[in-house]
């Protein structure tokens, strides 16, 4: 999934945000820190990470420090403090997915992208995830999953057509948003 | 009027997707996050594509169920006519979901081969499942479970996943959903209901295996002013998945429980704290809660009786640890997730404070049917110490890997053998890991033994939630033991010593025996590091976190003597004590092994015999795997 980080300037996107917040405290008047989380969710799912900015405006939001959103953000490995790729793929390190040879699939797609498990690729379009915790598929492992498909029984001579599946799309993606982009700039202009 | 007359009612104006006799075709395609890796949604689309060409969309339902558990046959797809039993088609890709609308549906042709029946390779004649009383709940009751894998099991907390429309909740009441909890609200106290659980002997099926009733009889003894009820679908462990399993095809009976929960300890506020990583069952959970919030079924008087019960979804974000109660209610709170030392237990002070009871899913998901059947028929299955049935998620080096659901109390070799097929490609079986990582690996020997908590226990492992993965002749068990602990090691939440420390130095230990370093003093400190570990971490993550490694050392020794004084790896798994050679005779000098070898130290001319050079070699076993002349040699 192709991030909208374009939003982080975005006054709108910040208001949006205020309004969640205020719907989660009221929701929870006595207990409006539970907010948390769900906040982070939300943040990490929209820029693919949780920026400085956001822990600050968090913190300020829910009356907490920052350094507390901060330590709650950084101790689940669901929220990234960098910038992920486009695309975040885990390949499952399970039990069943382990006995079934995982590992020659994460070094695979670890030599294919030239990164190392927890990098991200300088074209900022693939992250390797390296705590994918068991993804609940055992029965068809080993498993791979990059963002929300799951791709089963995954063999190490499949990765490099598995992964040129996501290039070309995000090709797609992005060259579709430039001509987006464009033509919201020819209208403005005429 | 009452909640039993409001229920009639809904089931009566229900329109469900799914007939029990059906008047027309049906197709039933299993829709779930391990069906869908095998591509069952390009099975729908292409079925869906199909039956519009051939003008069938209006008389033939194509519904969507959850996953009947027979993972390595996926998609699934089961065609129901009226007046014959019931086919199940195994691996339906999209060219034989064509085939099966053309020839089954529109020509009337079954294909035998595609069957499951025919996929079954269990080598024994199939079974007649035993005759049961129409309706009755517990037991599949459709046609195609003759086959030995379901015939076999005995379903309760799996009873309707694969049986019904999971974001339907009118299929759930047509077959009988929510009876349960009107039955509670019109006829029982909660001391009732408290009594029901506990004279069940129902057992928490999260791991620790705690009496149920006896947690919601304490959480009932307190008096407070709010009390909570949390279902923890936070499902950690790796190699399971029948919590994910049960939300995705049935997540109106967890509902129901815990409604039926909150009943019983007089809590008006439900969570469901479940795992980020399951994005179709958080989809299908929310459908459901604001599908029975519609129907008056979740709010402030459910069914119509003035008793207030609401349930909210908190979602995890990737920390195993979370699992552990309190960990999981400091998660709800908006904190880090870490445990703190009990008592007081969450039954006397868990979520803000106030009285709450915590219970797995699978564990929910009896409940109904325990109210329905009563305490005594549930008792009735299983071992003394252990009632009722376990879901085990069975995987890795088995041939049938799958969910299925068993009386307490069978074999390990009715699980692996008869059930799982046996263990693939004619390798020889080694050993089976239950209880995830805070579980242990158990030998051969222990393959008759019954599984239940206390004999697991005995044989240094754990039930766990039930994972169970099958591993043979090419697993390391020393190997196995360092992946589990680091895991725990990664996942210790840092905040007492004994964890944090001790599984980072028993890890370090596991390192050095892994690459030939150990010596035999290592023995003793892994021992005593385990005992400390055991017995001075303040959470379930570090008291079991050594059990893998004490289960390893105590049923495969002789592994770890052969890493230690031979230096060698028996299963060939640990690369630094493999050497890859070339042997010159059969080396034909084909020069394969030289374009696969990543770090290119292969060398040799064309049609001449190939040297590796050791001293460049990293033992990735790729010119082992490419070379068709067995001349690579590996020891």
């Amino acid at each position: 999934m192709l991030y909208q980080r374009e939003a982080l300037d975005s006054p709108q996107w910040w208001q949006g945000l205020d309004e969640m917040i205020e719907r989660e405290r009221e929701a929870n008047p006595d207990s409006w820190q539970t907010a948390l989380i769900p906040v982070l969710h939300y943040v990490q799912d929209c820029f693919g990470y949780v920026p400085a900015k956001a822990i600050n405006h968090v913190a300020q939001a829910l009356g907490v420090p920052a350094s507390y959103v901060c330590g709650v953000a950084s101790f689940y490995s669901y929220f990234s403090l960098e910038p992920r790729g486009a695309y975040t793929i885990s390949v499952c390190q399970g039990t069943a997915c382990f006995v079934r040879g995982s590992q020659s699939v994460l070094d695979e797609v670890c030599r294919q992208l030239d990164v190392k498990p927890g990098e991200t690729t300088p074209d900022m379009l693939f992250t390797v995830s390296d705590s994918a915790r068991c993804l609940g598929a055992c029965g068809q492992a080993p498993v791979m999953m990059i963002d929300d498909d799951v791709h089963a029984n995954v063999q190490p001579n499949e990765v490099q057509d598995i992964l040129a599946g996501y290039i070309a799309e995000a090709r797609r993606e992005m060259q579709a948003r430039e001509e987006l982009i464009e033509i919201d700039a020819r209208a403005q202009h005429e | 009027m009452t909640a039993t007359e409001m229920l009639q009612q809904l089931t009566e104006n229900a329109q469900p997707h799914l007939a029990l006799q059906p008047e027309r075709p049906q197709l039933l395609v299993g829709i779930a996050t391990c069906a869908n890796a095998a591509g069952a949604k390009k099975t729908w689309a292409r079925l869906a594509e199909t039956l519009d060409a051939a003008g069938l969309t209006d008389d033939v339902d194509l519904i969507q169920v959850g996953c009947v558990g027979r993972c390595s046959l996926e998609p699934l797809v089961e065609v129901r006519m009226p007046g014959e039993p019931p086919r199940m088609y195994t691996e339906v890709d999209e060219r034989r979901a064509e085939i099966i609308v053309r020839q089954d549906i529109e020509a009337g042709q079954p294909i035998p081969t595609w069957l499951i029946d025919e996929g079954e390779r269990l080598g024994e004649p199939a079974r007649p499942v035993a005759d049961v009383a129409p309706g009755e709940i517990n037991v599949f009751t459709r046609d195609w479970r003759h086959v030995d894998f379901f015939a076999r099991q005995l379903r309760i907390a799996l009873r309707n996943v694969g049986r019904i429309d999971p974001e339907s909740i009118d299929d759930y009441l047509a077959i009988g959903g929510y009876a349960a909890l009107a039955k509670v609200l019109d006829e029982m106290s909660g001391d009732d209901v408290v009594t029901a659980i506990t004279e069940s002997k129902l057992r928490g099926r999260g791991g620790a295996g705690f009496p149920t009733g006896l947690k919601w009889k304490f959480t009932r003894a307190e008096e407070a002013d709010t009390k909570y009820m949390i279902c923890n679908a936070d499902e950690g462990d790796p190699g399971a998945f029948m919590d994910r399993s049960t939300l995705e095809g049935d997540p109106h009976s967890v509902l129901e429980a815990m409604v039926i929960g909150g009943f019983a300890i007089g809590a008006g506020q439900g969570y469901i704290y479940v795992r980020a990583e399951y994005p179709l069952a958080i989809k299908r959970l929310r459908r459901a809660i604001d599908q029975a919030r519609e129907r008056d079924i979740l709010g402030d008087s459910v069914l119509g009786t003035g008793f207030s019960f609401d349930i909210d979804l908190r979602l995890g974000a990737g920390a195993f640890v979370c699992g552990e109660e309190t960990a999981l209610i400091a998660s709800i709170e908006g904190k880090r997730g870490m445990p703190r030392p009990r008592p007081p237990y969450p039954s006397v002070s868990g979520l803000w404070g106030k009285p709450t009871c915590i219970n797995n899913v699978e564990t929910l998901a009896s409940i109904p049917a325990i109210i329905l059947n009563g305490a005594e028929w549930f008792a009735d299955i299983g071992t003394e110490g252990s009632t009722g049935t376990k879901v085990f998620a069975l995987a890795g080096n088995v041939n049938n890997t799958g969910l299925i659901e068993v009386p307490m109390g069978v074999t390990l070799r009715e699980i692996i053998f008869d059930l799982g097929g046996g263990v693939p490609e004619g390798r020889k079986f080694k050993a089976a890991q239950t209880g995830g990582p805070s579980g242990g690996c158990l030998s051969a020997a222990y393959l008759d033994t019954p599984i239940d908590y206390d004999s697991l226990r005995e044989a240094g492992a754990i039930m766990g939630s039930g994972g169970l993965i099958v591993m043979d002749d090419t697993s390391c068990m020393v190997d196995i033991a360092k992946f589990f602990l680091t895991f725990t090691q990664d996942e210790s939440c840092g905040r007492c010593t004994p964890c944090r420390e001790g599984t980072k130095r028993m890890l370090e230990i596991l390192e050095r025996i892994t690459t030939g370093k150990g010596e035999e003093r290592d023995f003793e400190r892994l021992q005593r590091l385990c005992d400390a570990t055991t017995r001075a971490s303040l959470c379930g993550l570090g008291q079991t976190a050594a059990n893998p490694v004490l289960s390893t050392l105590r049923h495969f020794r002789e592994e770890y003597e052969a890493h230690i004084v031979d230096h060698c790896c028996p299963a060939h798994v640990c690369k630094s004590l493999l050497h890859y050679e070339v042997d010159a005779e059969r080396c034909v000098g084909c020069g394969l092994c030289k374009r696969v070898c990543p770090v290119h130290c292969i060398v040799g001319e064309p049609r001449e015999a190939h040297t590796i050079t050791r001293e460049v070699c990293t033992a990735c076993g790729a010119c082992y795997e490419a070379c068709k002349f067995d001349a690579i040699i590996r020891s």
